[in-house]
């Protein structure tokens, strides 16, 4: 059980105060993350409008089943975890508990399947850089496609490690009896977090690996 | 309505509240972490004059004789550095923003203690990988690094660079995001918008720019990098990459950088102006919206830095139009501060006196802004030293004087003591001169067609940089007077009264130094803001 | 005469004194501005400071009347200014369609120039008063920017793409010429001297020293080493499109999409032939990055642009299918 005092900031009014402005915070915070995607899709838009061409090679490269695996896990993981604020509301610490790990489960099924698509992009000589090779038609400027791939993709994928460090985290915190439904405010923010970073993958998947099919 | 601090009574002032290391490095206090960044932009501070006066010396001469030139390439690279990301963004918003914030809005804090000391730990942490660098080798890209220049030819320390301004930019985030939400949610009661100081406002509409823009130097950054270390070849020809856009991502924050840099600065005058006409600033709600202006245009007019990069002649019309338009704004707190003189009590304290100065240099620099936003002018004077007095008005004459004028407005509430009044009106005016000096002949030199990042220079141009050197040397010498006094006053200065100004405002309603949770009970406000008039018994008559 | 004060630049160009009358006006609006506020804020400092015995009653607090006026007013001025430096702009960005060419390309750290007639020079720019002189410049390297006080014109540099400058001088004389984008180590050596003769010295000139290959005939030669005419051919089937005629002309692409083909075309067509491949034709054009010098791809272009000829020689070939969208790349196996 929460004891108030341990988690109450005596320069707000009341916990409804602090909560929130926690939310206000991190709302805040989740904005700057739009800018910060928003630069590297600045530099998709630019790109893909001056080499169509290139861009459907370099999606036509991309594996759309693993892609589509990936975004139903994500998109499971959203829903895990806003089961696990859900049940941290309602003050159940078992639930809570088990939605936080599944989640982290999902996040984690998510990231190998980046890592062996990854690992299949490294196996083809399409990493951007000295060793990059490929062959047909765009050629010369396919490799901006993968270079935003990567990018995006690799910032991503680090937004989502740390949205597990932040999910393990919590688990640790649950267990300890930290959370219950007068305060759970941390698992709503890391649940924010989460949408946004699965938010962000679903406008990224459409764009990479979904141009020109039908 | 001044609370004193008797001794033994009330609670202790924040700067006696706990002593040791420990107290200070783990302080959540937002005066302490105020007091942490004081100390460290005043060493950036330093480390940037440091290497203006390398690059002023070897100006001395036509010919690139003191220093190589790649030497003297990492010098102002590294001069502006370390004065654009590590003094003249966090400075005004680090210290006084920190620091005053919650006094002025009756709180006892920021919404957020600990990310503020967070982001001071990023601030010194990136300033760490960048000082890094700048030892370890240097770099020469200018601070505007443009590519392809700084991904695929100069072989300095760009990465190092690079990531500490990275880590850097999440000190300007963290601060923009906690400033943004303690506004919204940690007034006191009865503070509404309308009576907000136009400080709290000024730093808002910071924190807006702060929130949108860092994040995409960030960003840019990042892909800099991976060109760099990677060769993705974002920004490289000859993989089709384009370095033009790179121009426009950097100027996308770049340029509401400034208005980062200008607009608390600007927030410190209208303080001033008020409590030393012992008036209400004229137009209140202007200057209040003003500011957001500037924060939203200024989003607007990047393209102004790219009249002759190859841009289309169409998107530069509409950028030279939208900058024309950011100046509006700005005119507009000019004219109402002047007008707060009218039928006020002024006196000439150091403060006031930084006041006049910035009005002064600020109106001229903002003038020739106009200079540059006026496309068949500007591609003459594009990249020469009309450019750099332009900037340089702006951010020293600008910033520069409202930050030292509200540094000593306010010094008496955080150390309790006053600074010696004689040698800050001395400083101020040797400031002043040794700042027009240095930098109004830079314009001639401009006009002249003197390129900026020039190592060596034709012999025409000779006598206006002796000038420029000169004047340098005098402002550097103003510069150390009140390093000096400052620092001799915190032990020997006269203590101060709660409010030696007589100044309204929620901060002077308490200890001079303010307890550690800042009133001893809750402020409600019930006035409006520099409410004056309000007390004749208090104002001075005439 | 202005260009004799001292500390002023001479103007050397048709342009000069139109930017310099800008610049002027500015001076004297921001001189009057300044004394304005600075004597109003004297003047008031004075009057109202601390212990006179003035008149204040009932100080205003605001006034919408004057932020209206302290508004409008300034806006009107700065549209002014606005429209003015933006007239002068489209005569800086607007060559007259009579402007001698030079090309023009900036490597770390020197301008390396070539006369139409194909006389170069390096560092120096030799041009005759009172005719226009129109510059296609690109970069080797890294972003460099040409510049000329005296002409008042000033333009950056790129690698991969070509920019333009245009001038007019009018007074023979030595003038500056400055790099003015930071390239590195040796920027401020990266100078040089545009020489305005007069007319027949300029001929004379342009005619003695090293009589250079014009640049078309370079690149006529260029064109055949290079085996382009084995595939550009005005033969029936040729792998490539005839180029006669290209030089300005509306190309019709792979997807429907049409294109100018200018310099920029042109050239990108030599260095990355795959970016926009000509309807009727497949993608088989290797790749001339790497094998061809910038100057190297202004003599093609020169050369390019002395092909007249009929355009509708070129329309869409009606038994070839355009590309399909979406396709997978070919291999280069399958491409042989």
């Amino acid at each position: 059980m929460a004891r108030t005092r341990d988690v109450f900031w005596h320069h707000f009014q009341d916990l409804e105060h602090q909560r929130e402005t926690s939310a206000l915070g991190m709302w805040i915070f989740l904005i700057t993350e739009i800018l910060f995607f928003g630069g590297m899709f600045a530099c998709y838009v630019v790109y893909r409008t001056a080499y169509p061409e290139a861009w459907l090679a370099g999606s036509a490269t991309l594996d759309v089943k693993l892609g589509a695996i990936n975004t139903a896990v994500l998109i499971g993981s959203s829903l895990t975890m806003a089961m696990a604020v859900h049940a941290a509301q309602l003050g159940k610490r078992m639930p809570l508990v088990v939605f936080l790990v599944l989640t982290i489960v999902l996040g984690g099924i998510f990231l190998g399947i980046k890592a062996v698509e990854y690992e299949h992009k490294w196996e083809e000589n399409l990493i951007p850089g000295p060793a990059f090779d490929f062959h047909g038609q765009g050629a010369g400027n396919v490799q901006l496609f993968f270079a935003l791939y990567f990018a995006l993709t690799g910032m991503h994928a680090l937004h989502m490690v740390i949205g597990i460090g932040l999910l393990g985290n919590l688990v640790r915190q649950s267990l300890a009896g930290r959370f219950d439904a007068a305060y759970n405010t941390p698992v709503e923010m890391v649940g924010l977090y989460w949408h946004f970073v699965d938010i962000v993958w679903i406008f990224l998947f459409p764009l990479l690996y979904l141009l020109g099919r039908h | 309505m001044t609370t004193h601090v008797h001794a033994g009574s009330t609670p202790k002032h924040y700067l006696i509240d706990g002593y040791g290391i420990r107290s200070w490095l783990l302080t959540t206090d937002h005066k302490r972490i105020a007091i942490l960044y004081l100390a460290s932009v005043t060493v950036m501070f330093a480390l940037g004059g440091l290497f203006a006066i390398f690059v002023r010396l070897e100006l001395l001469t036509p010919a690139g004789d003191l220093m190589q030139a790649e030497t003297y390439n990492k010098m102002f690279t590294m001069h502006g550095i370390a004065m654009v990301f590590f003094f003249l963004i966090p400075a005004v918003p680090a210290v006084l923003g920190n620091f005053l914030i919650p006094l002025m809005i009756g709180a006892k804090d920021l919404a957020f203690p600990r990310i503020n000391l967070l982001s001071w730990y990023v601030f010194v942490v990136g300033g760490l990988f960048s000082l890094y660098a700048m030892i370890a080798g240097g770099i020469d890209t200018g601070w505007t690094f443009y590519t392809p220049y700084s991904t695929a030819w100069s072989n300095t320390n760009v990465v190092p660079t690079a990531v500490g301004i990275f880590i850097t930019g999440f000190s300007s985030i963290l601060t923009g995001l906690n400033f943004m939400a303690t506004i919204h949610k940690m007034r006191a009661p009865g503070l509404t918008w309308f009576r907000l100081p136009l400080f709290v406002w000024a730093h808002y509409a910071t924190s807006i720019i702060m929130i949108l823009g860092t994040p995409v130097l960030a960003i840019t950054i990042v892909l800099v990098a991976l060109d760099r270390i990677g060769k993705f070849g974002i920004f490289d020809p000859a993989a089709g990459g384009d370095p033009v856009l790179f121009q426009h991502l950097f100027w996308f924050y770049s340029h509401p950088a400034v208005y980062i840099m200008i607009l608390p600065s600007m927030g410190v005058i209208s303080e001033l102006v008020s409590a030393f006409s012992r008036k209400r600033v004229f137009g209140y709600s202007f200057v209040a919206f003003s500011s957001l202006a500037i924060a939203l245009i200024g989003f607007l007019v990047w393209g102004h830095h790219m009249f002759v990069s190859g841009q289309s002649v169409y998107a530069s019309l509409v950028f030279s139009v939208l900058s024309f338009l950011v100046a509006i704004p700005s005119a507009v707190k000019v004219f109402n501060w002047t007008a707060t003189l009218h039928k006020g009590r002024i006196s000439f304290e150091t403060p006031m006196l930084y006041v006049f100065g910035f009005i002064g240099l600020f109106t001229i620099g903002g003038l020739t802004g106009l200079f540059l936003a006026s496309l068949g002018l500007d591609v003459h004077v594009h990249d020469t030293y009309f450019i750099v007095a332009h900037f340089h008005y702006i951010m020293v004459g600008g910033v520069i004087m409202g930050y030292l004028g509200g540094l000593h407005f306010w010094w008496p509430k955080m150390t309790g003591r006053m600074y010696p009044e004689w040698w800050g009106r001395l400083s101020a005016l040797v400031i002043f001169i040794g700042f027009n000096l240095t930098f109004f002949p830079q314009f001639v030199l401009g006009y002249l067609g003197m390129p900026r990042r020039y190592h060596a220079y034709p012999e025409e141009f000779q006598v206006l940089n002796v000038m420029s050197t000169a004047g340098a040397s005098i402002l550097g010498v103003g510069y150390l007077i009140p390093l000096v006094y400052m620092i001799w006053s915190m032990r020997y200065g006269k203590v101060a009264p709660d409010n030696p100004w007589g100044a309204k405002g929620l901060e002077w309603e308490t200890g001079s130094p303010p307890p550690t949770h800042n009133f001893e009970k809750p402020p409600e406000v019930v006035s409006e803001a520099y409410a004056y008039h309000e007390h004749p018994a208090e104002a001075r008559h005439g | 005469m202005l260009s004799d004060l001292p500390f002023f630049p001479k103007q050397a160009s048709t342009l000069a004194g139109e930017v310099d009358a800008l610049y002027l006006f500015l001076v004297g609006l921001s001189a009057i501005m300044s004394a304005l506020i600075a004597g109003t804020l004297i003047f008031f400092a004075i009057r109202y400071r601390r212990g006179t015995k003035v008149d204040r009653s009932n100080p205003p607090e605001g006034s919408l009347a004057l932020e209206m006026i302290w508004s409008l007013i300034p806006l009107a001025v700065v549209m002014v200014i606005f429209a003015w430096g933006a007239s002068v702009f489209f005569k800086i960005a607007r060559p007259p369609d009579d402007a001698t060419s030079i090309q023009v390309v900036g490597k770390r750290w020197m301008w390396k120039l070539q006369h139409a007639n194909g006389r170069r020079e390096i560092n120096e720019l030799h041009v005759p008063v009172g005719r226009a002189v129109r510059l296609t410049m690109t970069s080797e390297d890294v972003i460099h920017s040409f510049y000329v006080p005296a002409f008042r014109v000033k333009q950056d540099v790129l690698p991969g793409r070509y920019t333009h400058v245009w001038f007019e001088p009018t007074r023979p004389g030595r003038y500056h010429l400055f790099c003015a984008e930071y390239c590195g180590t040796k920027h401020s050596r990266m100078i040089g001297s545009v020489i305005v003769m007069e007319p027949d010295e300029f001929q004379a000139w342009l005619g003695g020293g090293q009589a250079g290959v014009s640049p078309a005939a370079a690149g006529q030669k260029l064109f055949n080493e290079l085996g382009c005419a084995s595939c550009h051919s005005k033969e029936s089937g040729s792998r490539g499109p005839a180029l006669d005629g290209l030089y300005g002309s509306t190309v019709l692409l792979e997807r429907g999409e049409t294109a100018v083909a200018d310099e920029e075309y042109i050239r990108e067509s030599i260095v990355d032939p795959m970016a926009r491949v000509v309807r009727g034709y497949s993608p088989l054009m290797p790749t001339f990055k790497g094998l061809v010098a910038e100057e190297g791809l202004f003599q093609i272009m020169e050369y390019i642009k002395t092909l007249e000829g009929e355009r509708d020689a070129r329309a869409e070939r009606a038994d070839a299918p355009a590309a399909t969208p979406g396709a997978l790349p070919e291999t280069a196996e399958e491409r042989k």
